[in-house]
């Protein structure tokens, strides 16, 4: 019973960070028709800054909020220089560009910081709670992943259902000509929806890195587990995203939990193939033909 | 397609013709059969011939090199298909290598056959894994299919170890590299297996192009739509054109195998997946020729970036990323600047020159003679 607890409260947690990153891929998705698999080499990155800024001696704090303004200028800045030229041409193209992208971050990390794991800290103490009298899986630092990314998700959805910009990036997004004949400057609106995305993602970036060896390539499956969560939530909404997060994380944790960890990829492919088969618009996706 | 062959004006052009010229004019009478059978044959027996004169010239270790970048080409010439034809695109080619190369090595473990049944075998089991792996994510648009191999190339490795009595765990498993006939040296036996392997799967791949299949592969790539009301069963097809792909990764990775002798997830990383497609970009999607580019980048590469980092006298960490970081920046910038890749500048270069020569009132008729062999993006 005890461990059975334990994996449902890891997959909890799993499934938050995964949220994360889903939310992440979701927000430049439905802008731009664009899954970024560089996301979780950016957040990768902007860690890594983190890292160095934490080293110098900077608070944990100041640093955390730095990484993910950093994250945001940085998701800006690639939209502008890498994915506005392509824009128009076959969807195929940016994906290939993000790709590359993703290799050229990890081998610049990886020259800089060099490739040793290493031990990111984390804002609050990683040993699990004590309930009753036994030891749960699950720490006052996991408690902070959960609160963390219930804020980014009701944020987000805040942001495009209240709001007068979130209203003019869903219109920009449902059709970029309509949009701009009424006057929405759609430009500007994806590379925000490209900044907003990789703030988030940064945010994820500092969430995972404690949970983990620290290293240039600790992002690689958090990402992937992060798309998996996407395409399961349908690639379109945030709530989509968190289910689809909390949903890939207890698939993963029962896998790695009852078979071995060394299946939980394999696992992940496994849901994602299943769902794509039965239900290719995803969980909560509606049933409006999705050609990107 | 179908312009009549007029003789060329002789002499009427021009009183002396140049030399570039004259070559032209010669290379027009001398014009390929139409059938793409007859004239992929001819390019068949061509490179065939040219291999042969450079594997017999140069040393053992070359000939090993040579062999890896028909092997390479092997898995490039599905890839290349799969992208440039069918518009799909996978980062999970390694993944499929490693079912061919375990395929391969546990045929010889456990049911030792004859090697080209093996390595058809081999074939096939990657090739069905493609099925396994594309008939879900091919009914969707691209992004779907590269998550799916991504994920594919990132977990598959970890079942080795996960199942390691199978598989033979960290350590791998053996191959026999096949005995080389009377005074060849094993390298240059092995190098021509490769080669021949390479030159019958691009042979294939020509006419595959050039058939009902390869008009249906671009008619999907161009319009789904519009391709399912010719009657066209679309997912069907992405299917093919992905388990090709497949199947070329998996026959590719059991020559990997036959080369190494031991079959092991830690030479499938994930960057040679991601290699593997910026390669496929540099030499030009679609492009069969371009696949060549392509593979001697992949097998050069690792020396190219020691030399290059010790030029710029690199740190020894920043060295051990210059390779990978080189891939990476090769997708981006091929995809911004040059989507065409290698062979479409090479191709740009050759009509200048055909235009030079000839003239631009001949230069239908010189296209149409030049490029038939080639699809582009």
């Amino acid at each position: 019973m005890g461990f059975f607890v334990d994996v449902v409260l890891s997959g909890v947690t799993n499934g938050m960070v995964f949220a994360a990153i889903a939310l992440s891929l979701v927000l430049i998705s439905r802008a731009t028709g664009v899954v970024n698999f560089a996301q979780g080499a950016m957040a990768m990155f902007t860690t890594f800054v983190a890292y160095s800024l934490l080293v110098q001696g900077i608070g944990y704090w100041p640093t955390f909020f730095v990484a993910i303004a950093i994250g945001f200028v940085f998701g800006g800045v690639v939209e502008r220089t890498l994915m506005r030229p392509l824009h128009g041409r076959s969807p195929l193209n940016p994906v290939i560009v993000t790709i590359g992208l993703l290799v050229v971050l990890e081998g610049a990390a990886g020259s800089i910081w060099g490739n040793t794991s290493r031990k990111f800290p984390a804002a609050f103490s990683q040993s699990g709670l004590v309930i009753g009298t036994t030891r749960v899986a699950f720490s006052p630092f996991d408690v902070f992943i959960v609160v963390a990314v219930l804020v980014l998700v009701a944020g987000i959805v805040a942001l495009f259902r209240w709001t007068d910009l979130g209203l003019r990036m869903r219109a920009a997004a449902f059709s970029p000509e309509v949009a701009r004949l009424l006057g929405v400057r759609v430009g500007r609106l994806f590379t925000l929806g490209w900044a907003l995305a990789c703030a988030a993602g940064s945010l994820a970036g500092l969430l995972i890195a404690p949970l983990t060896s620290f290293s240039p390539y600790y992002m690689d499956l958090y990402l992937i587990y992060g798309f998996v969560a996407a395409v399961l939530g349908g690639l379109v909404s945030p709530i989509g995203a968190l289910l689809g997060g909390l949903t890939t994380g207890l698939a993963i944790s029962f896998a790695g939990g009852y078979i071995g960890p060394d299946v939980e990829p394999m696992a992940a492919l496994a849901l994602l193939l299943i769902v794509l088969m039965a239900r290719p618009q995803g969980l909560l996706g509606g049933s409006a033909a999705r050609r990107v | 397609m179908t312009t009549s062959v007029s003789p060329p004006p002789v002499g009427d052009l021009a009183p002396e013709p140049s030399a570039l010229r004259r070559l032209a004019r010669s290379a027009e009478r001398l014009r390929l059969p139409r059938q793409p059978l007859v004239r992929n044959l001819i390019f068949f027996v061509l490179g065939g011939a040219f291999f042969y004169v450079v594997t017999v010239s140069v040393s053992a270790y070359n000939d090993f090199q040579i062999g890896e970048i028909a092997l390479y080409a092997v898995v490039l010439a599905g890839l290349s298909l799969l992208t440039g034809l069918n518009g799909q695109f996978s980062l999970g080619q390694g993944a499929f290598m490693i079912i061919g190369a375990y395929a391969l090595a546990l045929l010889q473990t456990h049911a030792p056959m004859n090697l080209a049944l093996e390595l058809v075998i081999a074939t096939l089991v990657a090739a069905a894994a493609g099925v396994v792996v594309g008939l879900p994510a091919a009914r969707l648009s691209p992004p779907y299919l590269a998550g799916v191999t991504l994920l594919l190339a990132l977990g598959l490795p970890q079942l080795a170890d996960q199942y390691g009595s199978v598989f033979g765990g960290e350590q791998g498993l053996t191959t026999t590299t096949p005995t080389a006939p009377g005074s060849i040296s094993a390298e240059q036996w092995l190098a021509w297996i490769q080669i021949f392997c390479a030159m019958v799967v691009v042979l294939l791949l020509a006419n595959l192009v050039r058939s009902r299949f390869g008009r249906n592969f671009r008619a999907v790539r161009d319009d789904e739509v519009a391709a399912s009301v010719s009657g066209i069963h679309v997912a069907r097809t992405k299917v093919l054109a992905f388990a090709i792909s497949a199947g070329c990764a998996g026959l590719g990775g059991a020559l990997l195998a036959l080369s190494t002798g031991v079959v092991n997830v830690g030479e499938f990383p994930l960057s040679l997946s991601i290699a593997l497609l910026a390669a496929m970009v540099l030499g030009g999607a679609g492009s069969l020729i371009g696949i060549w580019w392509g593979a001697v980048a992949l097998v050069y590469m690792p020396t190219w970036s020691t030399s290059l980092s010790k030029h710029l006298s690199l740190g020894t960490s920043a060295a051990a990323y210059l390779s990978d970081a080189i891939f990476g920046a090769v997708l981006i910038v091929v995809i911004l600047v040059a989507p065409t890749g290698v062979q479409g500048g090479v191709r740009w270069v050759l009509r200048r020159l055909w235009v030079a020569a000839v003239g631009q009132q001949n230069l239908r008729q010189a296209t149409d003679g030049g490029e038939r062999g080639e699809e582009r993006t």
